[in-house]
Formats: C-alpha cells, structure tokens, sequence
C-alpha cells in the first residue's frame, strides 16, 4: 500500500510542474477547426465587389428560417456587388440559426459561409440580430463613416483586414489549411497552372419548409 | 496601584502587555495564515489538476482570500428552526478559537535577549507545553460536536458523530506518536524539545513517530484521506452543513488555523522547530526557519489531500486502532528501551 502511495503521489507531483491545459477565456481563444460552421461571413470578391446577388436562395434554403434578405438594384456607376442586384439587408437571426450550412450550400455565387467565429453570446437579445455589417467580409474602407456597429461583432475580421489589407480572411484561412494539408508550394502533376484550391459547388438541396 | 507597577505586572515570567501583544500578533497571523492557505490550497490542487486557480482578484488572484471573507461577512445566515439557539452561536466560534488556543505555547523562535530581557516567542511559556496542546486540540471536537447537535439535522448530527468517534480514536495514536519525542529530549517543554534536536531533528531519530503523527494530524484536521466527517459525496458537508455565512466561515477558519498549528506541532517536535538544516545556516532568522518547515508540512497535507482517496469509514477505524495505537507503543517501548540502556551504559 505505502508503494501506491508514494507513486500516487509522484504522480501528482509530477502534473503540479506541468502546463496547465486552461484557457482563459475570453483572453485566449483556440482558433476554430478549419471546417467550422460558426458564424456566417459575407464574403467579397478580391476587387472588393460584394458576391452577394440578393438572390435570396439560402433564406429560402434554411430550415428555420432565419434569414431575412431584402435585394435592391445596384447602381452601374457604383456597384455593390457585380450584376443587377445586391442584398440591401442582409441580417441572420443568430439565436434562430441551427448552423446546418444549408445557406452556404444553396449559394450559387458562394457568397455565404460558415466561419469561425463562435462567442455569439450576448446579454441583449436584439443585438443576437447579425446585421450584414457584421457578416460581411472586412474590407479596408469598409465601415468607415457608417458608426459602430452594435453588435459589436465583425470586429475580428476588421482586425484581420487592418494587418494585412486587401486579403480576405477565408482566403487566408483557406491558404493556411491547404499548406497545412499539402505542405508548402508543392507543384501539383498535370494541373500546374491551375489554383491549388479548387471550391466545391454542390447542388443546393430541397428542403421542405412548411411555414 | 502605581501606573508603572500595571505596566510592569508580570504574568509567569513575561509582562502582561506583552502577552498581549504576542497573542494579537499571532491571532492576525494565524488568520491570515489561514485565509491564504486555502488560496494556496487552490492553486495546488489546480496545478495538479492541471488548471490554472484563482487568478482574477488581483495580481495571480492574491487578493482570492479577501474576496471571499467579504463575501462570507455578507452572505445571508440562514439557520434551521428547530436548532438550538445557543449552542448553534457558540460551536462555530468555539472551532475557530479551540485552534487558535494551542499555538499559545508554540516557540516560533528560540529565546532571544532585548535589553538583557529574556524574551520568549510563544505566548506563554509553560513547561508542560505539550501537555497543553494535547488538552487544548481536544477541545475540536465540542465544536464539531456541538455544531452538529445543535443544528438539528441528520446529515449535521451524523457527520459530528463520524468526527468525534475519528478525533477520539486518533488523538490516542497522536499523542503516543509524541510521546517518542518527549521520551528523547526529557521534557514536555517544546523550548527544551527543539533545543535537544541541536545535534539531529527527531524525524532522524523517529521516522516512524514522525509518520504516525503526520497520519493522525491529518485525521485530527478532518483531511483526505481521513475527510469522513465532511465526506461532501456522503454527507452534503458534515457537521456544518446547516451552517451558512460567516458561521461557516469559521469553521473553516479553525479547520485551517489548525491545519496551521499541527504542522506547527510537527515542526516543533520533529523538525528542530526553529533551528537550521545546518548549524552555518543560523544567519537566517529563526523563524523563518520554523515557518519554511511548517509552510513544507502545510505543501505535504495539501498534496496528499488531492492524492488520495476517501478511506471507508471501518478502515479508518481499523487504521486507527489495530495500526497506528499499536505502532505507537511499539515506538515508546523500543525508544524507552534505547534510551534507557544507553543511560545505563
């Protein structure tokens, strides 16, 4: 018995002077998983023009039915997005939302996706609301002179626009992940040339919405 | 009376304003001591569990323990209808004080001379010290006791029966496990006890007293793995578990204190109290040499306390009885016999 003691406590010894596992949140954060469906983002092109159509397809797609999209026409002076139509409103119910993804499948221009972001609590229910200022894909201007933002969300990636401008966050993520995967500029057999990262397009599915 | 003769009145060999500064003194610390053990308590128990522990309240959460006495002071008392009024009052300040009362004797230092006074450092000085502290620490378990009586609850009464029946049955194996070192230095004043571990500490000359005590000293202070009395997963919390508030803050206060003073105890006994590892070493006050012993003690209770496991309560019994009380005499016969063939010789 006086054996098991001593090793018992040898043991517990031993984790008194390892790292401590604990994650102090909300100061330290563990970066979500590649493929993690968090909040959504509104994603851009790289010229800055919103991929957003207005098309309403993922409100229509989401089984909950917690988007509100409301389209308007662009201006061919000023566009918002390329094509006739951007998305005035675009605003998710975050509280409603069940983060299946159905939306990011139903995108035919894979404007939405799923992103990273997972602190979505909040002490005021209507600031559960995202607006499409908080999806939306940071963008150096962006933002600028339309105030704070209420929900205080987005701030993430505006950070991650003001360290390296111009490059989208997804893109970035996306970059880390392949090399992650493939290891660094690995010149593919027979595809040189072509992007390294080729996005799957899948067939929106039915859904059957009985509201 | 003359002012001068009040001031210099003599109580046994000290001035009575001295006394009452040194029990001010050690009241201030021991509480002190006592609120910070169970920060460090925390902190041990989250390293080895692999978490961080308090760190919000200030620096590394250093100010943890205020926080929670301020939180304690201002919690509701709520008290059972059916206790009984007096006695439910008194138990909770009877456990804070039956532990602060031995460590009256305790010489945290050797004699030093101020103004060719001789000035000792422990409240009072008496020559049968140990004696004292075995009387007082007894005295525990009435406000264990009395604190479950009076609450009038069976989870209070059934965790107070648990604990004195363990307090009775190791305070015997406690006391004989002392004996060892009284038999070695001739004398039941701690003083002369520390002062004959000059040449070699007792725990040297008295492994197995010096284990015998640690075990029982955990079991006095009601500590995994002898936590029956509390047992959180049987007994809700023991015999206060109808204690709310500041009440229960002292319970917990005394629980601590005396983990203090029984590692005070040990220190004093078996670790040459207040005298360095080695005698070059006595630059270094004494005491804090006794408090570095004693703060180690203190690291070891805490360290088994998130080692082990619960011991069953017929286990515990039997460790106390057919184990420990026998190794106990063992220790006093075979170190009576030493001694006394070594005098003969």
């Amino acid at each position: 018995m006086l054996i098991e003691i001593v090793r018992g406590m040898a043991f517990t010894l031993r984790k008194l002077f390892s790292k401590p596992i604990t994650l102090q949140w909300p100061e330290e954060q563990k970066p979500a998983m590649p493929r993690h469906r968090g909040r959504h983002v509104l994603h851009r092109y790289d010229n800055g023009l919103e991929k957003c159509i207005g098309c309403e397809l993922c409100s229509g797609a989401c089984p909950v039915g917690c988007i509100y999209v409301e389209p308007a026409e662009n201006d061919p002076a000023n566009p918002v997005a390329p094509g006739e139509r951007y998305a005035r409103r675009y605003e998710i119910n975050l509280m409603r939302c069940i983060y299946c993804g159905y939306c990011a499948e139903a995108c035919p221009t894979e404007a939405i996706t799923l992103g990273p972001r997972y602190d979505l609590a909040d002490y005021r229910r209507e600031r559960t609301v995202a607006v499409k200022e908080d999806l939306l894909e940071a963008w150096p201007n962006f933002g600028a002179g339309r105030g704070q933002n209420p929900l205080g969300a987005g701030a993430d990636q505006r950070g991650q626009a003001a360290r390296s401008p111009g490059v989208s966050p997804r893109l970035a993520w996306d970059e880390d992940e392949r090399i992650r995967r493939e290891g660094a500029e690995q010149p593919v057999p027979g595809n040189a040339g072509l992007a390294p990262h080729v996005p799957t397009v899948t067939e929106p599915r039915r859904v059957k919405r009985d509201r | 009376m003359m002012l001068a003769d009040i001031w210099s009145y003599q109580i046994g060999p000290d001035y009575w304003w001295l006394i009452v500064l040194k029990g001010v003194i050690i009241v201030l610390f021991l509480a002190t001591a006592a609120a910070y053990s169970t920060y460090a308590e925390r902190k041990v128990a989250a390293h080895i569990q692999l978490r961080i522990g308090p760190n919000r309240v200030g620096p590394l959460g250093l100010l943890q323990p205020a926080a929670d006495a301020v939180k304690l002071l201002f919690k509701e008392n709520v008290a059972p209808a059916g206790r009984d009024k007096l006695l439910y009052l008194v138990a909770p300040a009877f456990a804070a004080a039956a532990a602060i009362f031995a460590f009256a004797v305790i010489p945290v230092s050797g004699v030093s001379t101020v103004h060719g006074y001789q000035l000792h450092w422990d409240i009072a000085h008496l020559n049968v010290g140990l004696l004292y502290i075995l009387a007082v620490t007894s005295l525990g378990v009435y406000a264990i006791f009395l604190g479950g009586w009076s609450a009038n609850s069976k989870y209070s009464l059934l965790g107070a029966l648990r604990s004195s029946a363990q307090l009775i049955s190791y305070e015997m194996a406690v006391a004989f496990a002392l004996m060892g070192a009284v038999i070695l230095s001739q004398s039941l004043d701690l003083e002369q006890i520390v002062l004959a571990q000059h040449r070699a500490w007792f725990v040297l000359l008295q492994p197995l007293g010096f284990l015998l005590y640690f075990t029982g000293a955990l079991a006095e202070t009601n500590r995994l793995p002898f936590d029956l009395p509390e047992a959180e997963t049987e007994l809700v919390a023991g015999y206060h578990t109808e204690y709310s508030g500041m009440r229960f803050g002292f319970y917990f206060l005394g629980e601590y204190i005396n983990m203090v003073t029984v590692c005070s105890i040990a220190t004093v006994l078996f670790l040459g109290g207040w005298l360095p590892i080695l005698p070059f070493l006595d630059f270094i006050p004494g005491v804090l040499w006794f408090l570095a012993k004693m703060l180690l003690l203190l690291f070891g209770m805490m360290w088994i306390r998130w080692t082990l496991p619960r011991l069953r309560y017929d286990r515990l019994m039997n460790l106390g009885w057919k184990v420990m009380l026998p190794l106990g005499l063992l220790n006093i016969a075979v170190t009576g016999a030493v001694v006394a063939v070594k005098a003969s010789l």
